[in-house]
């Protein structure tokens, strides 16, 4: 068997122990140990932007973490967005705006506009097009993305 | 026609919810039960004998289950041409061919027992083009072409590398041409793309101890995976159930049968287990479909006034390995032959050829984007070389109610004149606005390819409290299907959309569909959940007349109770009527209301083996795309100032996902016209990842202004026709007609890369 580290972290608010394989990556920790399977897996290189999860505030491919990296560490996934059964204003947004198709980058979207809307509260088309560059939407759902994250921002 | 309530509204999606916030699931997001895992190990050459497999090492690694390999189940699949092998039998056909799969008790375990695997193969001359695989002397690539079972409406030529050849003739092409003042004769070449869906290919597959095989699977189309694995395997249809998750994007590549059959056999070794395959991203570049390059030549004859008067195509594909689904985007191409456009006389001939490439196969626009790239860059030649105006061309030719397609097929319920007129005035036709600026206008038309009688049904069962299920066998892809279908039944049940239920597809729970495929949903499956809904309305009504006792022309439904227009004291609520009604005195009346509809198209034929001529269409959608363009003449980049996009959806289901479904087709169709192509070195693809295989992003992704036109289907839903794929098939030669009028240069190819455009620069100097 591979050699384990124990980790200490929060996800989505929660402290967590857990005991993780050295050479895991976030993105399957999440998937397979944590069972938080709103995090998608599109290329696994960093590419495509579907594992985007939000660590320490920060949006990051979660299949170029390692899982051990998480350790003392705040995980914020797209299950945390949903507070209470109340949706995040971000995903009422892209509800509104029907921006997304088949959904299977949108959770990765949504984290990596939250992150931005965390850090620049009203962006520009400019700042959302580079925020939102490493995510891939092959549905093309781009010019609605663009619009949700607007109006997210003027709430 | 009494007023739309609930069609042509843009209600919220039906998986808008669990979508965003990651609950929606997808085939990877299912736990199953206990599993295996699966891994494929892939032929290192293109074309060779597969001289001597050794499996010893890998079977003593650690984890490893069993390891099957094209020996142990030399089965084939096909959709119309059962050419393929789920495992390389004795010779492999293209690089990356599986040869050998392995079940382990990890995935990690199943990738390092690959790995272990060691293969010697005889390597055999490969063909690249397909235009070499043509000749006589080239090696054939499937030596049993001739045995193969075929769809009687395809044409290989065995003891060759021709899988099919279509042919049409339409009026008299030599008259045709002489009647012409110009003739105009181009060389056109379209390179392969990828789907690059962002969720891969995946399946998952159970044998039951009772012998029922249980299939999860990314496929666009559950009822012919479980026709094409029924027929492979030999099992009973009844024993196999295919079922759909949520799929993250198909665009055509998850349609057919794809890899449910690499882990069927494994799942037989193992009952009980589930055996799971997924695609890693280059597995899913270069071991799916790919879309078909096309060599084309096209040459047309023109009167003065820019009528056109003649056109002769030949189109050669390259079908790659196997040619089982390809065989159908060569004769949906021939049989579109000339556009939008009503072209009198027409010889057409298109070739599928099999190369050393990877499988060529279905991608949206099937055929249409690759063909009509000819035919628009070929009307802006025609315009130059008479010095009229390429918009006006298009008018003077394009088809309007009553034209005849190349097929013959007679055309209702088109504008597309409209469609060109809407995108000419957004982008502000005939103003030219600088040295390097320039505009351009195509137009596009597609029909569903699809069989004759492909099928379509529905269930709709009412429940206890007047609410509904629709059950259809559709998959739900992002298209939006499951929100269009559900306003149609809320339309014609008088239920609103939220009192409606819909799932996708299970093969034992769910009726018929053919596949979700050619934009054909809306339409068929669309005209299938009408009737089952017509069907239900038919049974409240005809059980409140009884328990009523009031004739049924009399009764109306508001959605909540049946009334006496006559006198509306007599009514019952739709919970009386749906909950095994019975009378005040205890007899019943009637069980649960179960509404069934079906469809299937009695307007298309075959097709004249000779001559092409025939209905192909179940109907026929038109759009067009304009596109202004500033060139960087120092780099070749093309800046996209302004992109305008229409599409006749016949009536608009639901208007905003038809903007979605028309944003992104054009997103797609710009993304192939300035950036992507598969490359080949000797059948072996260079890039096959998003680093090397560039797609748009949202930064290099400009405003579209879009247009929804309604000129309404006489037989369609509510008059409404799909628009899935075609706000595609225009957008590269808009660009290219776009920077042809920037810089005077022609572009016989795309995408349209900085490298290609900056060398056009130079050697037109």
């Amino acid at each position: 068997m591979s050699e384990k580290i124990a980790i200490n972290f929060t996800v989505n608010g929660d402290n967590e122990s857990r005991d993780v394989e050295v050479g895991q990556t976030l993105m399957k920790f999440i998937r397979d140990d944590l069972h938080l399977t709103g995090t998608k897996s599109g290329c696994e290189i960093g590419e495509c932007g579907a594992c985007t999860v939000i660590l320490d505030g920060k949006p990051v491919n979660s299949c170029l973490v390692l899982a051990v990296e998480l350790d003392g560490k705040e995980l914020v996934t797209i299950e945390g967005l949903t507070k209470n059964g109340e949706l995040d204003r971000i995903q009422k947004a892209f509800i509104d705006h029907a921006a997304f198709q088949c959904g299977y980058c949108t959770p990765g979207m949504i984290m990596s506009a939250r992150a931005l809307l965390e850090r620049t509260p009203e962006p520009t088309d400019e700042d959302i097009n580079e925020a939102l560059s490493g995510n891939l939407c092959r549905c093309g759902a781009y010019q609605e993305i663009r619009e949700a994250v607007k109006s997210a921002s003027k709430k | 026609m009494a007023e739309l309530k609930t069609v042509g509204t843009s209600v919220q999606r039906k998986d808008a919810i669990e979508k965003v916030t990651g609950s929606a699931q997808f085939i990877e997001d299912r736990y199953m039960g206990p599993m295996l895992y699966a891994k494929m190990k892939k032929s290192t050459v293109a074309h060779g004998i597969i001289k001597k497999i050794d499996l010893k090492k890998a079977q003593a690694h650690p984890g490893v289950k069993a390891i099957l390999t094209g020996k142990d189940y030399p089965n084939k699949i096909g959709l119309y041409l059962i050419d393929r092998d789920f495992l390389a039998v004795e010779k492999v056909r293209y690089w990356g061919e599986p040869v050998a799969v392995v079940a382990a008790v990890t995935e990690k375990a199943a990738a390092e027992a690959v790995e272990l695997i060691e293969v010697e193969y005889e390597e055999l001359p490969g063909v690249f083009d397909p235009r070499e695989s043509m000749k006589p002397n080239a090696p054939v690539i499937h030596e049993d072409l001739g045995n193969y079972e075929i769809v009687p409406i395809f044409y290989p030529k065995p003891g060759t590398n021709i899988a099919n050849h279509f042919k049409l003739r339409k009026g008299d092409i030599d008259k045709g041409f002489a009647e012409a003042d110009l003739v105009i004769e181009k060389e056109y070449y379209v390179p392969q793309m990828q789907h690059v869906p962002i969720e891969t290919h995946k399946a998952a597959v159970q044998w039951g101890h009772d012998g029922k095989l249980t299939v999860w699977s990314t496929a666009q189309s559950p009822n012919v995976v479980r026709q094409l694995l029924a027929k492979s395997f030999d099992i009973p249809m009844h024993k196999i159930r295919v079922i759909s998750s949520y799929i993250g994007g198909g665009f055509g590549c998850k349609a057919g049968a794809s890899v449910e059959g690499l882990v069927i056999p494994l799942a037989k070794m193992f009952p009980g287990y589930i055996v799971r395959i997924i695609f890693n991203r280059e597995e899913d570049m270069q071991g799916t479909f790919t879309r078909q390059a096309l060599f084309s030549k096209l040459k047309t004859g023109v009167r003065k006034d820019g009528r056109i008067t003649a056109l002769q195509y030949e189109m050669i594909w390259d079908g790659g390995a196997y040619t089982e689904y390809g065989v159908n985007i060569v004769r949906a191409a021939g049989y579109s032959s000339t556009g939008a456009y009503d072209i009198p006389n027409v010889k057409t001939d298109s070739y599928c050829v099999y190369t050393n490439n990877s499988i060529g196969g279905p991608v949206r626009g099937f055929g249409m984007c690759e063909m009509q790239w000819g035919i628009e860059r070929q009307i802006e030649e025609i315009a130059k070389q008479l010095d009229m105006d390429p918009l006006e061309v298009r008018m003077i030719n394009g088809m309007k109610k009553g034209s005849t397609t190349a097929a013959g097929q007679v055309v209702q319920d088109v504008d597309y004149h409209k469609c060109l007129k809407t995108v000419a005035d957004q982008i502000g036709w005939g103003k030219k606005e600088g040295k390097y600026r320039g505009k351009g206008i195509a137009g596009l038309v597609k029909c569903p390819a699809q069989p004759s009688n492909a099928a379509s049904s529905a269930i709709i069962r009412i429940n206890e409290d007047g609410t509904a299920h629709v059950m259809i066998g559709a998959t739900e892809m992002g298209q939006g299907m499951l929100t269009a279908i559900s306003q149609i039944a809320s339309e014609a049940l008088n239920i609103p959309v939220d009192k409606i239920d819909i799932k996708v597809p299970d093969t034992d729970f769910t009726p018929y569909e053919w596949q979700s495929v050619g934009s054909r949903i809306t339409y068929t499956c669309g005209t299938s959940v009408k009737r089952a809904a017509e069907d239900a309305l038919g049974q409240i009504y005809l059980i409140a007349s009884d328990l009523l006792e009031t004739p049924q022309e009399d009764l109306t439904f508001d959605g909540k109770k049946v009334y006496s227009t006559k006198d509306p004291g007599i009514k019952a609520t739709i919970r009386e009527i749906a909950d095994s009604c019975k009378k005040c005195t205890g007899e019943g009346i009637a069980g649960p209301i179960i509404g069934r509809g079906s469809f299937v198209p009695t307007n298309m034929t075959n097709l004249d083996p000779e001559t092409g001529q025939g209905n192909p269409g179940l109907f026929y959608c038109f759009g067009a795309t304009g596109v202004e363009v500033e060139v960087d003449p120092e780099t070749g980049v093309i800046k996209i100032l302004q992109l305008a996009a229409a599409i006749d959806a016949g009536q608009a289901v639901n208007p905003q996902l038809c903007i979605s479904q028309l944003h992104g087709g054009t997103i797609m169709g710009l993304s192939t016209a300035l950036y992507e192509e598969v490359k080949f070195d000797k059948g072996i693809m260079l890039n096959r990842n998003f680093t090397d295989y560039k797609i748009s992003s949202i930064d290099n992704t400009p405003h579209i202004d879009s247009f929804i036109i309604e000129t309404p289907e006489t037989n369609g839903p509510y008059g409404a026709r799909g628009i899935g794929e075609q706000p595609m098939i225009a957008v590269a030669p808009a660009v290219a007609n776009a920077v042809c009028d920037a810089l005077g240069i022609e572009f016989n190819t795309f995408p349209l890369t900085p490298e290609r455009v900056w060398k056009a620069i130079k050697d037109s100097k």
